[in-house]
């Protein structure tokens, strides 16, 4: 089994002392060194924010993007070399605001990566703005009367867009969290891992304390993670008590699996590129 | 004497008119000529007016021609339209009997052929009497009928025996009907004499099979008049080969997994039209700045916003060489021909191997969706590059972006061992690694992205066509899809005495700089003819060179003809030797 350390990349994180982030980090790591992926086959992918950071503090290929576009290209290099594990991370106001159409896509599309989204319900990077799931009536710096929209649910979007592996963690339970992730890379198909990632600089509402007070493991309650309106009901759970843990898992076959050239096919980047025979083509146009 | 004539075909929308005038297409090109088709149709998918015209020649095809020799009108809104382009020596109208009756005007020849009645009585089918109208040609201008009876087969085979004999009988009606008509035109076909091997293809199909070429495997896209049939194309005909095409949810997301799968080590395209060109800058300036070869191609139509969908302009050249935000450099080139298209695309993959940059490559509607015969493309014309990777001692300490003597760097692909990075969208280090305080690095990259200009300044150099005399008195220089045309109008104005040349290049940005120059000096005037309002690649040409150019736009969303090239050479010249002031640029 291989060390977190052979994870761990050249440049320390610059995420503020106390940040979720910093166990999101070490549970990824954590969980590559578990499944034994040798760094040099993992991508991770990200976009904007201070968690879209991430690739850069770990030893693997990285791909530090536009602001929500990180799954499109996620996905083309999935699907360019499918042989390599592909993650992709960032944070609330990147995967569920400007690039939440190809989140839900990517759902739907279920090619086989791992989405690891680091929800600190605020926008970090441009200091204290609200997010996609900042909580109604929360003031922040751009609703001083407080947030008028409803907060999005990330879990039950993914659960209808058709994710095959849903699961959210929290970044103060660190051993937990790097089995979900473990679960997601290893699962066949789209995994979404939400994890509430307190910003302890912007978020003075849902801090550790807060999530600590309230957060319950789903498997200790012997929720059945096949059963999708289960799944459902158990994402709008959100009050005095709020899940995390693994919500939902089903095997679909994936995007690759379907695809009747990607399927048992040598990754395309592994193919030579060679001249190419046109003949076969060409006969429908003489 | 040779042999050129221009067919047009016109008629309600959903009727088939544009099937009539594919199968024409077709027969003329397998009888052995060369066809040049030119298609407009309306944006609405039902119902509207639509038309398709071909031309066919014993010689090269080098636009879609001037006046009709046959104008085949189904309706009296198709008369209406375009009995005004019919040639008044001796042009042909054929027309549906059934349908109305046109007045006579001089010069034109009459047939009127009763074509619904023709199919409704004798085959029982109204549609038919779309086969009833090409029998009709066949028998008058002599193109073979077997031709078409082998067409009738393979386009209606699969829906039966039945339906195949019942189009046949079609044909031969019409057939029979003209051998009654007293012939007063001198329109003859018969076989071409074209002889080696040719494709008949679109510029959209031209340009997916040369990507194929280039060991493009994947294609993410998002439907869009008029680039779909690109996608189209490379659904069906890159799983042969071992490639496919995701449609995705957007443009953003399409050029997202081009650029993701290029990182990844695969070569991949993305195809779209202005409005999806729009939305891809950000990306496309990311693929700058992280350094990763990509092709996007836009057939552009016009704008701005959704504009007109199915016509043609060249008005995306602006975004093409100056979208996105910062100092983002990227190679931009123009397709010329429906050949070109795949040679063209080749280069294109070509330079942005070599480059490590995206290269965004402007076809356009006219070009896309006219068809032509081609030869069978030469694969040994264009080779495949593919970009630098690292060798095995520079992937100790490797630096993806390590400042070189020739500006390139080695690029890693995922799964090397040793050879990680981040591919980053923030300004970077040699490393990868973010540098978004230091300054003096941010002018150093900088001028690494940009000194890749350098080399591709000679490759744009060599690219370059000229036409007619080199060192002309009045010198045209175009882009893009309008390089036979102004070829045509060239050989015209010649002929008539003129002293008149025409440079096309096939890089626009950056741009051919020493070719440009010695082709501007010593001409007495510089016509740019662009198919938009502003005249943006004169504007482009402005700020490279102190010269009066003079501007031809054209903005009705139709392409140029040779004509209106001619007549403004005329023009010009008149002008040149009455005085020897330059002319004021109209805008």
């Amino acid at each position: 089994m291989a060390q977190v350390k052979e994870y761990i990349g050249k440049v320390k994180p610059d995420w503020c002392p106390g940040c979720g982030d910093f166990g999101v980090l070490n549970a990824l790591q954590r969980a590559l060194a578990d499944l034994d992926i040798a760094p040099h086959n993992v991508l991770v992918v990200s976009g904007i924010g201070c968690s879209s950071n991430l690739p850069g503090f770990i030893n693997a290929y990285g791909f530090h993007g536009l602001h929500g576009r990180s799954l499109p290209v996620a996905s083309g290099a999935k699907l360019g070399n499918h042989g390599l594990t592909v993650i992709a991370t960032g944070g609330d106001g990147d995967g569920y605001g400007i690039g939440v159409g190809h989140f839900i896509h990517t759902c739907r599309r279920n090619i086989d990566m791992t989405y690891i989204v680091m929800d600190n319900q605020i926008y970090g990077l441009t200091t204290g703005q609200a997010s996609p799931t900042t909580e109604k009536d929360i003031r922040t710096k751009s609703t001083p009367e407080g947030t008028i929209e409803l907060a999005l649910n990330p879990i039950a979007l993914a659960l209808t867009a058709g994710a095959t592996y849903v699961a959210r963690g929290f970044s103060g339970e660190n051993l937990h969290l790097a089995q979900l992730m473990r679960g997601a890379i290893e699962h066949k198909g789209f995994a979404l891992v939400d994890v509430f990632s307190p910003c302890v600089t912007y978020n003075k509402h849902n801090t550790y304390p807060w999530f600590r007070e309230r957060v319950y493991k789903l498997e200790e309650e012997r929720h059945d993670p096949s059963d999708f309106r289960l799944a459902m009901e158990k994402a709008y759970e959100w009050g005095a008590r709020i899940p995390i843990g693994l919500f939902y898992k089903v095997e679909r076959p994936t995007y690759e699996d379907e695809d009747s050239v990607l399927r048992g096919g040598i990754p395309l980047a592994k193919q030579p590129l060679e001249r190419t025979d046109l003949a076969a083509v060409m006969e429908d146009f003489i | 004497m040779t042999t050129d004539y221009v067919f047009r075909v016109g008629g309600e929308g959903g009727e088939g008119v544009i099937s009539t005038g594919e199968m024409l297409t077709l027969a003329l090109a397998r009888a052995g000529f060369q066809i040049y088709t030119f298609r407009t149709y309306p944006a609405e998918i039902k119902g509207g007016h639509a038309n398709y015209q071909v031309r066919a020649s014993d010689k090269l095809l080098l636009s879609q021609g001037h006046w009709l020799d046959v104008l085949l009108a189904f309706n009296e809104e198709a008369y209406q339209k375009h009995i005004q382009d019919v040639r008044r020596n001796g042009g042909v109208l054929i027309y549906d009997t059934d349908s109305y009756q046109p007045p006579i005007l001089e010069g034109v020849i009459y047939y009127g052929v009763p074509l619904t009645s023709l199919a409704t009585e004798k085959i029982g089918i109204k549609l038919t009497k779309n086969i009833v109208s090409l029998g009709v040609l066949a028998h008058l201008f002599d193109i073979p009928l077997k031709v078409f009876e082998d067409l009738l087969k393979e386009r209606f085979g699969r829906k039966g025996e039945v339906v195949v004999q019942k189009n046949i009988d079609a044909l031969h009606v019409g057939a029979e009907y003209a051998k009654q008509i007293p012939r007063q035109d001198r329109i003859q076909l018969g076989s071409g004499s074209r002889g080696a091997k040719h494709l008949v293809l679109s510029g959209n199909e031209s340009l997916a099979l040369g990507a194929i070429a280039s060991g493009c495997r994947l294609y993410a896209g998002y439907p869009i008049t008029p680039a779909t049939d690109i996608m189209e194309f490379l659904a069906r005909e890159l799983p042969k080969i071992g490639g496919f095409v995701v449609q995705t949810e957007d443009e953003i997301s399409a050029i997202g997994v081009v650029l993701g799968s290029s990182y990844a080590g695969k070569k991949a395209m993305t195809a779209t039209s202005g409005p999806g060109f729009s939305l891809m800058t950000e990306m496309i300036g990311l693929a700058v700045v992280a350094e990763i070869p990509s092709v996007i191609v836009d057939v552009q139509r016009v704008g701005p916003s959704t504009g007109m969908p199915t016509k043609t302009e060249q008005g995306d050249l602006y975004l093409a060489v100056y979208g996105g935000h910062g100092n983002c450099p990227r190679i931009v080139m123009a397709l010329t021909s429906v050949e070109d298209c795949f040679y063209g695309i080749m280069r294109a993959f070509n330079l942005s191997e070599q480059f490590q940059m995206p290269v965004v490559v402007l076809s356009d509607q006219y070009l896309g969706h006219r068809k032509a015969t081609v030869p069978v493309p030469d694969l040994n014309q264009v080779p495949v590059i593919d970009r630098r990777k690292p060798q095995a001692e520079e992937l100790a300490g490797f630096r993806r972006y390590r400042f070189t003597p020739d500006n390139i760097s080695p690029m890693s692909i995922p799964g090397m061992e040793g050879g990680g990075y981040v591919a980053e969208g923030l300004e970077h280090d040699e490393v990868g690694y973010p540098a978004a305080s230091d300054h003096e690095n941010h002018l150093r990259s900088t001028q690494k992205r940009y000194g890749k200009f350098g080399q591709i300044h000679q490759i744009a150099n060599d690219l370059v066509r000229l036409y007619g005399n080199p060192h002309p008195e009045i010198g045209i220089i175009g882009w893009g899809s309008s390089e036979g045309v102004i070829r045509e109008a060239v050989e015209i104005a010649q002929s008539k005495g003129y002293s008149v040349g025409a440079l096309h290049p096939k890089i626009l940005y950056p741009q051919p700089i020493a070719k440009l120059k010695e082709f501007i000096e010593g001409t007495k005037a510089v016509i740019i003819p662009e198919v938009n309002f502003t005249g943006q690649f004169a504007t482009l040409l402005r700020k490279r060179f102190a010269y009066d150019f003079i501007q031809l736009n054209k903005c009705i969303g139709l392409p140029f003809t040779p004509q209106e090239i001619v007549d403004k050479i005329e023009e010009v010249a008149a002008h040149v030797h009455s005085s020897r002031r330059s002319h004021p640029a109209a805008v």
